[in-house]
């Protein structure tokens, strides 16, 4: 701020200060039951010239003199940065460096485990979980459950793997999912036939002779990433298409639109947000989600 | 004075009771949009997924509805009717009041239909959009126009106290609203800010924050320093409190905006000067209120038995609760907690509910029957019923405000010891959803009290069949 501008605040402020002080006392004196004003306004309307309540008199004392003294500590008039030299940067960073000790220090236990074993830890997985609510929530869901288009973490079922090496691969780099569009590059008739077939895979109902024409365009147009069987390739995160999870829905419309338009999946990496430890700690967490017997 | 002795000039009332009547009909609405929007909290389904019912879109038009359409209404009819008589003149150029009515009612038709199809400024209370903010200017320059040349035309000496609160609103929202409003139009229905960054969010919240200074507060102590002397018949407790309080309070409100940006890009010391306005701003607002119920002081009595004066003396007591509270948010560390927090909602809602409304519904309430020729409200009962509903309703409302806004603060800001939070964000707002059913339960017990005080009103206004024969015996006497 110019010097112009600062002798402006200060001008406004000190002048507020003053101004309103000034009213106060010059008002102040007088007393109790002196009768009306002698004003009468639409026939009734008088008022009397009762003396200020002394405590509210003192309250507007009491916050403008803290209001100064806020100011010889604080930054507020113009450039003069107060006397306790406090910012609020200051202040984040301060916060920021102690929270950071704390959580290393946290951390450190944990530095040397792998994460099979601190999958099995309760005190690794609340700090886990802790780093997943805060960081992987927003998609996969505060249980982990997932939503459309967003894997669910909890089951067996496993995109890019479900082993710990894979799991902290994942969160460390990200995954990339590609399925490309389709339209136009298939006649209609093949392409509902693949519709119906993708849909209803294991179902012995489903027309033998839609199956064989699908079976035909899926060899040449799916099976190198969904494999010939269709239980898809781990690789890549092609899905398996031949169990009843799916990841951008398993209603015909939804298949439909897949195929036509594509989709395409990002998980983001996570190396530059989260250190190797938390990296490590979340993948436990989520690595235990499906070692869950029972499920 | 001898004032008394010179009869009445012929006051012009139609613009009054125009007026009079949106301020019941906007009540209505607006506060129905707000408790639809409050459902929604609640059941996120009630938008069918029709683009024009989602809560982003219909969170303005409540706004803007309950403040200004609302509001403004009854600030403009009583303001029509308090200049008159304390001046004792006939409005100034009548034909230009007529204007902004007609001119105000078309900015909310306006702002009914546009923000429902989205089309916003995107600025909080300046939603919007270009031409409609130009109308907004124009009539309320007329209304300035109207509003000063009346008391430039008064026949007493003094200018009564309502009339400064009421001027110095006029003359702080034209200011504030033309600043605030400056953009660069692109098309007809979409313009850009004049301002950037931080510069446009400290212009924004200047405007905000005055807005409930100068039209929530000082336009409606106007109203307050007219109807509770009157209801009450007893004289304004202090003349000097009223001078002390207005200019303390005009001056200082002015600067306590960045009190809304605490913690945010804002540069530190225009935060602290937020701050440390807006605590000296506590003895001025609370100069108001002890003017207000002083002036009861020798007549408790009336309380028991005039609902009305009910409703004034409880609006002030809302209208203290609030002015301490706000306070007590603008310092910056009880803003840490409370900041983005449904509790910002709570104390909004003191005012608006407590404060704002029901000054305004006491007001009316006064007001109506004189401008019919009625001698009193069609049912005294149902205002006492309306009155019992709107406190508890506001009651209800804020303290399911507070508990879930601190409580959200309190979540948000948990960490372990690991530095990571203790929740996410989805677990405070299912952890908020009691809450969510508490507001809308208050929100409808509030909403129930307009109805009444919509049918009261509709009956009070309406001829009866005995009436009928009056207005003819006095339709001739005119003649």
């Amino acid at each position: 701020m110019s010097n112009f501008w600062h002798w402006v605040v200060v001008a406004i402020v000190v002048g507020s200060f003053i101004g309103t002080m000034w009213l106060l006392f010059a008002n102040a004196r007088g007393k109790a039951g002196e009768g009306d004003t002698g004003h009468v306004w639409d026939d009734d309307l008088r008022e009397y010239n009762n003396p200020l309540p002394r405590w509210w008199l003192n309250v507007f004392v009491a916050t403008t003199v803290f209001g100064a003294l806020y100011l010889t500590f604080y930054p507020g008039l113009g450039n003069f940065a107060g006397r306790l030299g406090w910012t609020e940067q200051k202040q984040l960073h301060e916060r920021l460096d102690a929270l950071k000790a704390q959580r290393d220090r946290q951390l450190a236990k944990f530095h040397d485990r792998d994460v099979a074993s601190l999958a099995t830890d309760p005190a690794a997985r609340t700090l886990g979980r802790n780093v997943f609510l805060n960081n992987c929530a927003g998609c996969h869901g505060a249980d982990a459950h997932g939503a459309l288009g967003f894997p669910n973490l909890s089951d067996k079922d496993w995109l890019y793997g479900g082993t710990p090496e894979a799991i902290v691969a994942s969160v460390t780099h990200g995954r990339n999912g590609q399925m490309p569009a389709f339209n136009g590059a298939i006649d209609a008739p093949t392409f509902d036939a693949l519709v119906r077939y993708v849909q209803h895979w294991n179902d012995p109902k489903l027309d033998a002779s839609v199956r064989e024409q699908a079976q035909k365009q899926f060899a040449i147009t799916c099976a190198a990433c969904h494999g010939p069987d269709g239980h898809g390739n781990q690789v890549i995160g092609a899905p398996n298409l031949t169990d009843t999870i799916w990841l951008h829905g398993g209603t015909r419309e939804r298949i439909r639109e897949t195929i036509l338009f594509g989709r395409r999946s990002a998980m983001p990496a996570h190396e530059k947000i989260l250190s190797p430890d938390e990296i490590k700690l979340v993948s436990a967490y989520v690595y235990s989600l499906s070692q869950q017997p029972g499920e | 004075m001898s004032t008394e002795a010179v009869a009445a000039p012929h006051y012009h009332d139609k613009v009054v009771r125009q007026f009079t009547v949106m301020t019941v009909v906007w009540g209505l609405v607006g506060m129905s949009v707000g408790a639809y929007i409050a459902a929604e909290l609640l059941w996120p389904l009630l938008n069918f997924d029709i683009p024009y019912l989602t809560y982003s879109r219909l969170r303005p038009l409540h706004t803007n509805a309950v403040i200004f359409a609302f509001g403004g209404s009854g600030l403009i009819a009583t303001s029509y009717w308090v200049v008159q008589r304390t001046c004792r003149a006939p409005l100034f150029l009548p034909k230009l009041a007529a204007f902004t009515f007609w001119g105000w009612q078309t900015v909310i038709v306006l702002a009914a239909i546009t923000l429902p199809m989205g089309i916003t400024q995107g600025k909080e209370y300046a939603e919007l959009e270009w031409p409609i903010d130009i109308l907004i200017a124009i009539v309320w320059v007329a209304y300035a126009i109207v509003f000063f040349g009346t008391i430039a035309r008064r026949t007493v000496s003094h200018i009564y106290v309502a009339n400064w609160f009421y001027g110095a609103f006029i003359i702080a929202v034209a200011l504030l609203h033309i600043v605030n409003s400056a953009a660069i139009p692109i098309s007809l229905t979409k313009s850009y800010s004049a301002y950037g960054g931080a510069v446009d969010a400290m212009v924004e919240w200047w405007y905000g924050h005055n807005a409930v200074g100068f039209f929530l507060t000082a336009g409606f102590l106007g109203m307050m320093y007219y109807f509770v002397p009157k209801q009450a018949g007893r004289p304004i407790y202090s003349y000097r409190l009223s001078v002390v309080h207005f200019w303390a309070l005009i001056s200082i409100y002015m600067w306590a905006g960045p009190h809304h940006l605490q913690y945010t890009a804002l540069p530190d010391w225009v935060q602290s000067l937020g701050m440390v306005f807006s605590l000296i701003l506590f003895a001025p607002s609370w100069g108001g209120m002890i003017n207000g119920i002083m002036t009861l002081s020798g007549a408790w009595h009336k309380l028991r038995d005039d609902p009305i004066l009910k409703f004034l003396i409880v609006s002030l007591s809302f209208y203290g609760m609030s002015t301490f509270e706000g306070p007590m948010m603008s310092i910056k560390t009880v803003n840490a907690l409370s900041h983005y927090t449904d509790w910002t909602i709570g104390h909004v809602h003191s005012g608006a509910l407590g404060w704002v409304a029901m000054i305004t519904f006491g007001s009316i309430y006064a007001l109506v029957p004189k401008l019919w020729n009625k001698p009193a409200m069609y049912s005294v009962p149902a205002i006492n019923l309306h009155f019992w509903l709107a406190t508890i309703g506001t009651v209800l409302y804020i303290v399911a405000m507070w508990i879930a806004g601190v409580m959200q603060g309190l979540m948000w800001r948990a960490a372990e010891a690991d530095g990571s939070l203790t929740y996410s964000f989805i677990e405070s707002l299912k952890a908020t959803y009691p809450f969510y059913a508490m507001r809308l339960g208050g929100g409808l017990i509030f909403l129930s009290g307009m109805v009444i005080m919509a049918w009261n009103t509709w009956k009070t206004i309406m001829p009866s069949a005995h009436d009928a024969q009056a207005a003819v015996g006095t339709a001739e006497a005119h003649a």
